[in-house]
């Protein structure tokens, strides 16, 4: 195994397939790994993934010649599994996709472009070594819930059927929630058409008889620090506090109903036979349907769809569950009273999937819907409707009750004693520039790093688990208030490590798809114990064991990596030293990218890797009139494209040199210093698009570059440099067809302003 | 089921989409052994067809370049292309799977170099682009296909270019006297992902399709709107290579219609939103017009409707069409009652696009599996942790990406825990 304490054997390989011997000469490669560097072992194989060139290299291993491979041959992005060796770590040199399947065959350019690639892999080998893995332990394997309503039940559930104990919170003295109070529920089964029995009581009664669920009614989260496998959470219980070694945490806080006193529009307060969706519940359940007002029985009703929903001024997204809910109560109406008239009054009907037969079932039962928005509710309860199919507004007259079917607000904070509403928290207790109380945290502040643009949105009310984080005690949001998530590929994910929400915290959703959600959120915080207990990072860098370590020796406490971390994972001591929590840690690199002394590294990746590998390339003198621009390019968008560009043959710029980086925000704003100094004419950062709708896997690492180079014109503006010269473009993986032109025009750049001064000088 | 022995730990899941590929590396970083089987040549579904995703218009590459990553680095996935499950016996804990394996006339020594493909000379359609272009007989499925290895297409088998595609690989990777093989694999739990393929709009006689020219399906707008399309991303009509500008969107193709699938398929409004987004962005004067029953855009997705709606180039015109013809220069018109104005519509337009719906897999369920579905094909979603096979992804519904993300990592804790050797007694329950 290469480790830092070993001896480093470095064996070279070289594939002279897919075209790459025709495109450049493999001796002059083998020359460079060989005199150059003096590789010891150089090897070459004409088809080198085959059985018989896979076991040269294994010979090697085995012989203990080797114990560091360099293979000169395809993508990284391919054969990874053919070239995996025990113990040995392995570099890739991108011989075929970015060289000969991109550039003429047999010039001087493409050999130039060949040995720089040898040069930068052979480098990147050098300074690096087989990363060792984080030693933690030892873990909690124990999983807390906290939140007792359907989510959170079939979390616990889920978790204590699949092995584990579970400490399960609710802050109410009564499991079940919001479910509780639903007399039937939306049908999940075939033929979808009728209003289902409530089970809730099944569930409340298998989680309080599972020996393995630790139940703790009237309880709250007062603090939670630590990491996944290895969270020190303290709850409070009647008077008392008690701290719990928990593994992994499911937040399945849920959601509270939007306030109806906020709809005086929709007739809310007018009379008393204005309702709610839950009121109307809670009259459902005792059997009979009666006015508030004078106890008659409500025979004529009218269902007021996306009250509050769909709304600029009160919540702009769809609740999602109220149409199927309108349905039905207004089915259970007209099944109790077939004398009764129910009309549902909506803008857009929304039953998606098998639901679609329950909004059948309810026309088919004489539910009257009317496609219109409502103007106004009189006193007299007369509902003043713009129908849509008649183009003009009417009064439907003559009702005994109209419910507001309001929609869903997450619980993304908690509330105090029952408020509806907090007063937003002071923006400072999110403010990562501003410290969070640590025992003995006393010292003088350090001076203020570059501030970090306002990602992080003020979250009402209390934090749900009070993290003792750097970066606030609040788990992150979205903009429209809900649980922060990767929300289409990887919804679980969040930007806390070790800690999933599911249920309607994370999004509007039925008692079913919450119950499916928190079942799949179980499976993520197993797999998180599961991953740090074996020191492996969680998504998206699922397996990787090498994690940040920092040399506290150079380290001045600027806190830029504390601040700049996308996942909160590095707090700081008492005295202002970065600490890493390594099984929160996601390993990006930002903090290796936010660091200005370079010194936070990987085993594996580290600022004096990269500004080698640039130093590595071979920058022709100034007459020689060939420039060369560095790419550092996201290694999962913009490196797959360049990827893709040459699988489909297009022919790229040979003066570009491209270092694949884990993300935007590892890269130092000294790489960037280096190559400029080296006499690189330019450099140009690909990396994802950032933003609202940001495409960056660790969330804001493409930001943090963009912010960073903002400043980079001074820097540029000291050496006597254009601030063309450094640039950064937005990239995403579907873009290959777009590269060509991308490089072309920025080498035009090049050309316009001139060759760098700096040539012969670095 | 307490007592019983489980003599197999390993997952199968059978379905390489975005459910499937889901469940195989949920369940492999979580330490469990998968074995993934794929019908096609290779992973993705038809996730890997999709231009960008609603709403944040993003690559839907972009996550399943980081779920290949996922998968490669992982020895504990085994991924079989071209298989399906012929059949399965036992029970939860040691099942015996039968998997089918096509043909694929290309073994494991494929370098995808493409030498194969500059031998062939015979044009065949590209299943990846639904048949809207033509591929080599030797082609690699698609620029990100994982994995990335060449199919020979069974059309040119036993002719003489067959032995010239053989011929011209210096890697020994055409295999043409391949036969379809089957082999048997001790497994514990089943993951059931095979995942929806496009009601086939040809049964919606009225609005023309494949009679009619210029109507074509949303499936086949997100490849004419994809850099890797047929056209090369440009939104063109096929008949002529004319701009497509002024177009008609139609929602409930097929859905919400008892003649045709009773249940909404909960993503064609969403993705007729974004279809209006490629228009509205590739053509500065395009007009769009969507046709639709009710725009069902939940939780958050309702704030890209409000922004496309705020588009005066994007109409929203509430109908279900009546029928297409074909009109002059090949424009089809459309004919319909504004519901909201009772005004007839013949409205011709450059291009008409036909939002279908979707249908479960014609995969569909072996009675091995025990596994029951609803009259429309779709797993019902009762729990039975005793039989140790899990419905993932549109199998058990019509959902959007997200959910079925979900749901795919749902099926891969019951999965597990129907594996687990140490304790847990398996329950029954409902999602």
């Amino acid at each position: 195994m290469m480790q830092a304490t070993q001896e480093r054997k470095t064996g070279v390989y070289l594939c002279g397939g897919c075209g790459i011997a025709e495109a450049v000469k493999l001796d002059t490669l083998e020359a460079v790994a060989s005199k150059e560097y003096k590789v010891p072992t150089c090897r070459r194989h004409e088809f080198l993934c085959s059985d018989d060139g896979v076991k040269m290299i294994k010979a090697d291993v085995a012989a203990g010649s080797v114990n560091q491979v360099v293979i000169g041959a395809c993508s990284p992005r391919v054969n990874a599994e053919r070239f995996q060796f025990d113990d040995t770590q392995v570099i890739r040199a991108n011989l075929r996709e970015q060289v000969a399947w991109c550039q003429p065959p047999g010039t001087d350019d493409t050999a130039m472009l060949a040995a720089d690639q040898m040069r930068m892999a052979i480098t990147e080998a050098r300074k690096s070594s087989l990363p060792a893995r984080h030693e933690g332990g030892p873990y909690s394997e124990r999983i807390l819930v906290v939140g007792g309503g359907v989510s959170g039940l079939t979390a616990a559930r889920e978790a204590a059927l699949s092995g584990h104990d579970v400490v399960l919170v609710e802050q109410s003295d009564q499991l079940g929630g919001h479910a509780r109070r639903w007399s039937k529920r939306m049908p999940q089964r075939p033929p979808y058409a009728a209003p289902q029995d409530n089970d809730i009581d099944g569930l409340i009664a298998a989680v309080e008889a599972d020996p393995r669920i630790e139940l703790r009614r009237n309880c709250r989260v007062v603090k939670t620090a630590g990491g996944p496998g290895k969270f020190a959470i303290t709850l409070s219980q009647d008077g008392a506090e008690h701290e719990v070694a928990i593994g992994a945490v499911v937040v399945a806080t849920g959601w509270r109903p939007y306030d109806p006193n906020k709809l005086g529009h929709l007739g809310y307060g007018v009379s008393p036979d204005v309702v709610t969706s839950l009121a109307l519940e809670d009259m459902l359940a005792k059997g009979s349907l009666k006015r508030n007002s004078d106890s008659r029985p409500a025979q004529n009703v009218a269902f007021v769809q996306c009250a509050g929903s769909r709304d600029p001024n009160h919540l702009p997204y769809c609740s999602s569950i109220c149409c199927g809910v309108s349905i039905k109560q207004a089915l259970q109406i007209r099944e109790a009273d077939p004398d009764s008239s129910v009309y549902v009054l909506y803008e857009e009907l929304r039953t998606p999937g098998v639901a679609e037969e329950f909004y059948r079932a309810a026309q088919r039962a004489g539910v009257i819907f009317v496609k219109g928005s409502v103007k106004g509710v009189g006193a007299d309860l007369t509902v003043t409707i713009d129908d849509a199919l008649l183009g003009e507004e009417v009064p439907l007259a003559g009702l005994d009750l109209v419910v507001l079917a309001t929609g869903m607000v997450p619980n993304s904070a908690g509330m105090i004693d029952g408020a509806q509403e907090q007063p937003a928290v002071p923006a400072a207790d999110i403010d990562p520039m501003s410290p969070i109380a640590v025992a003995g945290y006393a010292a003088a502040p350090p001076p203020a790093p570059p501030r970090p643009p306002a990602t992080q949105i003020s979250v009402a009310g209390v934090p749900l688990l009070n993290l003792q984080y750097r970066q606030g005690p609040h788990l992150p949001i979205l903009a429209d208030g809900f649980a922060d998530s990767h929300f289409i590929c990887f919804p679980y994910e969040t930007r806390r490590s070790g800690i999933y929400t599911c249920g309607p915290v994370r999004r509007p959703m039925d008692m079913a798809e919450s119950a499916e959600d928190a079942t799949g959120a179980v499976l993520k915080a197993i797999q998180a114990i599961r991953s740090v207990s074996e020191g492996r990072g969680l998504h998206p860098r699922s397996g990787d064991l090498s994690f940040p370590k920092i040399g506290l020796n150079t380290c001045t406490k600027c806190r830029r990596c504390s601040v700049e971390c996308p996942f909160g994972a590095i707090d700081e001591s008492p005295e202002g030293f970065p600490v890493v929590n390594a099984s929160r840690c996601r390993r990006c690199g930002t903090c290796m990218g936010a660091c200005p002394v370079r010194t936070i590294s990987f085993d594996n990746y580290s600022v004096d890797m990269l500004t080698s590998m640039i130093k590595a390339v071979e920058v022709p003198d100034e007459d020689e009139e060939k420039p060369r621009v560095l790419v550092l390019a996201c290694q999962n968008d913009a490196y797959p494209a360049l990827d893709m560009a040459g699988i489909g043959r297009a022919r790229m710029n040979a003066y570009v040199r491209t270092i694949p980086v884990r993300c935007m925000g590892s890269v130092s704003m000294l790489c960037i210093s280096e190559a400029m100094s080296s006499g690189y004419d330019g450099v140009l950062l690909m990396g994802c698009k950032s933003g609202d709708d940001y495409q960056c896997h660790f969330v804001k690492g493409s930001a943090m570059a963009q912010e960073r180079l903002a400043k980079v014109g001074e820097t540029l503006k000291s050496m006597a440099l254009e601030k063309e010269r450094v640039q950064n473009i937005e990239v995403s993986i579907a873009d290959a067809h777009k590269l060509p032109k991308i490089l072309d025009d920025y080498l035009a750049v090049i050309d316009r302003i001139g060759l760098s001064p700096l040539k012969g000088f670095g | 089921m307490p007592g019983q022995a489980v003599e197999s730990q390993v997952i199968l899941v059978v379905g390489g989409g975005i459910a499937g590929i889901t469940a195989a590396v949920e369940a492999a970083e979580t330490g469990y052994d998968v074995v993934l089987l794929e019908k096609t040549a290779s992973l993705g579904g038809r996730v890997a067809q999709l231009n960008r995703y609603f709403p944040k218009l993003c690559h839907p590459t972009c996550g399943l370049e980081i779920n290949f990553q996922r998968l490669r680095g992982n020895a504990r996935i085994k991924v079989f292309t071209m298989a399906t499950l012929a059949g399965l016996s036992g029970a939860r804990g040691r099942y015996k799977a039968s998997v089918a394996v096509s043909p694929r006339h290309v073994n494991a020594n494929c370098t995808a170099c493409g030498d194969c493909a500059k031998a062939s000379q015979t044009q065949v359609p590209n299943p990846f682009n639904y048949g809207m272009d033509k591929v080599s007989a030797a082609y690699l499925p698609h620029p990100m296909a994982y994995p990335m290895r060449y199919v020979v297409a069974p059309q040119v088998i036993g002719t003489p270019e067959a032995d010239a595609i053989r011929a011209a690989c210096k890697y020994g990777a055409i295999d043409l006297d391949e036969q379809p093989k089957t082999f048997e694999l001790a497994v514990g739990a089943v993951i059931w992902a095979v995942g929806w393929q496009p009601y086939d709009a040809g049964k919606i006689q009225s609005y023309g399709y494949g009679r009619v020219a210029n109507v074509i399906t949303n499936v086949e707008m997100e490849r004419l709107a994809s850099p890797g399309g047929p056209t090369q991303g440009r939104i063109v009509r096929l008949s002529d290579g004319r701009e497509a500008k002024r177009v008609a969107l139609i929602q409930c193709a097929g859905s919400r219609d008892y003649n045709h699938l009773a249940y909404c398929s909960r993503i064609c409004c969403l993705g007729s939103l974004k279809h209006a987004a490629y228009l509205r962005e590739q053509y500065a004067d395009a007009q769009v017009d969507i046709y639709y029953i009710d725009i069902r855009a939940h939780d958050k997705l309702e704030s890209f409707y409000r922004k496309i709606k705020a588009d005066p180039q994007v109409r929203f015109i509430k109908s279900k069409p009546a029928s297409i013809s074909a009109g002059e220069n090949s424009d089809p018109i459309l004919h319909g009652e504004d519901t909201l104005t009772r005004e007839l519509y013949d409205r011709p337009y450059d291009l008409i696009v036909l939002a279908t719906g979707m249908e479960p897999s014609a995969h569909g369920v072996t009675p091995a599996l025990k596994l029951s579905t609803d009259d429309y094909g779709f797993v019902v979603p009762e729990i039975d942790e005793e039989a140790g096979i899990f419905a993932a992804g549109v199998a058990a519904g019509p959902l959007d990406v997200s959910m079925s993300v979900q749901s795919a990592t749902a099926a891969t804790l019951r999965a597990i825990r129907a594996v687990r050797t140490n304790g847990a007694a398996a329950h029954k329950g409902q999602a």
